[in-house]
């Protein structure tokens, strides 16, 4: 178990180093940085005005030299700038040149400074992904037992009109894209022409104090996207665990059907989700990032589109890294967990 | 000056503009019923619910994209065309200009209203499915192309080329879809040529999977062979030149480079997912007893691959096929949703329903619900026809 731990551990840093390297080539090409410069100076800069600008900065050093300055197995760069000012990467402001470190990287925990928000990296990823945490947390207490329900409910009798009606639901709601089901939410719950007002259609509020009524659209909509899929796929493990063998010597015990789901046919037919539920999280980083656009939450997602529409270059990378991770960690879970609770599996 | 039309009046109106694809739907449902027992899996369908409803839906929008865009019929008017009288007009408005004179053929009422900039919305709800009925299926055949190409041998041969085939492809399905998005679809990013290049790796393999198809099963017959490898070689080439780096000799085969970007993308994305797909069933299937068959009477492993177990595994492809076309779908209006890869007039899903958003708060709903309603019926008719699919190839 400890070897298979080291090598997917191995493999999840080789695949977050390759998914970095790609970020960063696709944001250090010339036409975004050209973007950058114009929008961190003005947007009548010439050319010449725009190189200059990019290598009083270091942006224009070799791509591989910049990514290891960002990594932190590089000394960052110190460039006397044309305009006779020495500029250096870990420099904070202000400071001399001559006392800066060596050496700033991610490796040295130094994440960066956002040119978007103009903070330091670090510091809005935790801000962002505590509010993120909290949409997160409410969006799985909502969605996982609805979605365990639905999928027992529909397997325990396979073929019969409630599992009809129960599965072409959640087909339903995997069918419909969180853009699609949040605006039509927004207009049947939240607006006074169809006169239902229950919720409000913004979460801008739920920053400071989640309230049912600013949080439940947006969590609602993430939920139900997901919710399909968990369902359909805890109802063909209950379809399965249905037809077999204990089960049909308990129901010729005479135990109740009841209890023979409850009690015999649950707790084996719900390892399977557990996987799925897991491999949802980066379905449901996706949703995050719509739905915050939607309800204008200013979480992690609101962050990535923010980054990407303005190529900030280190946000964009510490977002990289962060949902890389979340789907990496959410796989090893997922692996690990199967094998614990499925003693018929075993990892070697 | 009309007065504005009532609810059920509009009903009637819109009903009246979709009586070609209604009559198109009546003929196709009534033949197909008719010849049910002659059609294979496709006459099975009918007999399942769900599948009836769901073939009936993607029809739908499939005959409204043709007849739209072939023969310019359905919309009322033109997508593009903006009147200020008209600017967020309620459904059933009359049709009027402030400016400019009014085109004579445009229908006399705005149906489903004006949009913030005085559009017909349901003239663009009509224009948006042009798009996505051409964009995602081929999308989706290019990214079966690519993934079976490469996930049959990863399945087959294993070893190295499979390990490294795999990790590429879980490091693009570890990637959040709408960052990857946001890097690819941009004008800068189309300003370097990188989807270009993309364009002409990914659009390689349709011509080399058809080559390897002729190739492998005629290779008794040489002549034969020969000719369909030379007309795929001659046609694929030419599209590939035109499409890809759009340089067609001839001048008439070219890609916009807006929409290949989108294209690339949406391909590039779906591929990974379909390799492993295709890869966990050739890895299944190559343990069979007609495929240790085949490798006795001595066939080559690409005839085995191509002509044993890919029709064996056609079924669950069938319907991962179907799911993957209401996937695209969803992501080109995640793209629209974005702002990305399209251009500011437009019609698109996706870009009409976050402009409506902006208005919902001032209760303007009839902006974003009808397209939004168009892409979820025409994904839920993907979905449900994948289901019915399912069920019928189940029973076989």
């Amino acid at each position: 178990m400890g070897k298979f731990i080291l090598r997917r551990v191995g493999v999840m840093l080789l695949t977050a180093l390759c998914l970095t390297f790609g970020v960063f080539f696709l944001t250090n090409l010339y036409p975004n940085l050209e973007k950058l410069a114009k929008t961190q100076g003005n947007f009548r800069m010439s050319d010449e005005e725009v190189q200059t600008y990019l290598n009083n900065n270091g942006y224009l050093q070799p791509m591989v030299a910049k990514y290891g300055q960002w990594l932190g197995v590089l000394p960052g760069y110190v460039i006397e700038g044309t305009d006779g000012k020495v500029r250096a990467k870990c420099a904070e402001r202000q400071q001399p040149v001559e006392e800066v470190d060596r050496y700033c990287g991610i490796l040295q925990g130094n994440w960066g400074y956002s040119t978007v928000i103009k903070q330091p990296v670090a510091g809005i990823i935790v801000d962002k992904l505590a509010l993120t945490g909290i949409l997160m947390f409410w969006v799985m207490v909502l969605m996982v037992p609805a979605a365990l329900v639905l999928g027992v409910m529909a397997g325990m009798r396979e073929g019969s009109r409630l599992d009809r009606t129960l599965s072409t639901f959640s087909i339903s709601t995997t069918a419909t894209p969180e853009y699609v089901s949040g605006v039509l939410f927004i207009a049947v719950f939240a607006s006074t022409a169809v006169g239902l007002k229950w919720f409000k259609g913004t979460a801008t509020s739920a920053m400071d104090n989640v309230t049912f009524e600013n949080f439940f659209l947006p969590v609602l909509t993430i939920a139900a996207y997901g919710m399909g899929y968990i369902a359909r796929m805890t109802r063909a493990s209950m379809a399965e665990v249905m037809t077999s063998q204990y089960i049909r010597t308990a129901r010729l015990k005479g135990v109740s059907f009841y209890n023979i789901v409850v009690k015999h046919a649950l707790r084996n037919a719900l390892i399977a989700p557990f996987t799925v539920i897991m491999l949802q999280f980066p379905w449901l980083l996706n949703g995050v990032v719509i739905v915050e656009t939607l309800f204008n939450y200013k979480g992690f997602g609101w962050a990535l589109v923010l980054a990407a529409g303005n190529n900030d270059i280190e946000l964009l990378l510490a977002i990289s890294v962060i949902s890389v991770l979340v789907v990496l960690i959410t796989q090893l879970i997922s692996d690990i967990g199967y094998v614990y609770l499925n003693p018929r599996i075993s990892v070697t | 000056m009309n007065d504005s039309l009532g609810w059920g009046a509009i009903t009637g109106h819109i009903l009246y503009q979709f009586i070609p694809v209604f009559a198109a739907l009546a003929i196709t449902f009534a033949l197909s019923i008719w010849y049910k027992r002659k059609l294979g899996l496709y006459g099975k369908l009918f007999d399942s619910n769900i599948g009836i409803i769901g073939l009936a839906l993607v029809l739908f929008w499939l005959y409204t994209a043709f007849f739209a865009g072939v023969f310019d019929m359905i919309a009322t008017h033109d997508a593009l065309d903006q009147s200020a009288s008209m600017k967020k007009k309620l459904p059933g408005t009359p049709y009027s200009k402030l400016i400019g004179t009014v085109d004579p053929n445009a229908g006399p009422y705005y149906l489903l209203g004006g949009d913030n900039l005085g559009r017909d919305v349901f003239s663009r709800m009509i224009a948006g499915s042009i798009k996505v009925i051409l964009i995602a299926p081929f999308a989706t055949v290019f990214a079966f192309m690519v993934g079976i190409t490469l996930g049959l041998p990863a399945g087959y041969y294993g070893g190295r080329f499979d390990t490294m085939l795999s990790f590429i492809s879980n490091l693009v399905l570890a990637f959040p879809v709408i960052l990857l998005f946001y890097l690819l679809v941009t004008p800068e990013i189309v300003l370097t040529g990188i989807p270009v290049y993309m364009a002409a790796v990914l659009f390689i393999f349709p011509i080399i999977f058809l080559v390897i198809l002729w190739n492998s099963r005629y290779r008794q017959q040489v002549r034969k062979r020969n000719i369909y490898v030379a007309i795929t070689l001659i046609i694929g080439l030419w599209l590939y030149l035109g499409i890809a780096w759009d340089a067609d000799p001839m001048g008439i085969v070219g890609f916009p480079p807006n929409l290949l970007v989108v294209f690339v993308s949406v391909v590039f994305v779906n591929s990974p997912t379909v390799f492993r797909i295709v890869r966990g069933l050739a890895l299944d299937i190559k343990t069979r007893d007609y495929v240790a068959a085949a490798q006795t009477r001595g066939e080559g492993p690409w005839y085995i691959m191509l002509w044993e177990i890919l029709p064996n595994a056609r079924g669950p492809l069938l319907v991962d096929f179907c799911l993957r076309i209401g996937y695209t779908t969803i992501l080109l209006g995640t793209l629209g949703f974005f702002g990305l890869g399209l251009e500011s007039e437009s019609a698109d899903w996706g870009k009409m329903i976050i402009d409506g958003r902006k208005l919902l708060s001032a209760n303007i709903l009839h902006i974003a619900i009808p397209p939004a309603l168009a892409l979820l019926s025409l994904v839920l008719g993907l979905n449900f026809l994948a289901d019915g699919l399912r069920e019928e190839s189940l029973r076989d």
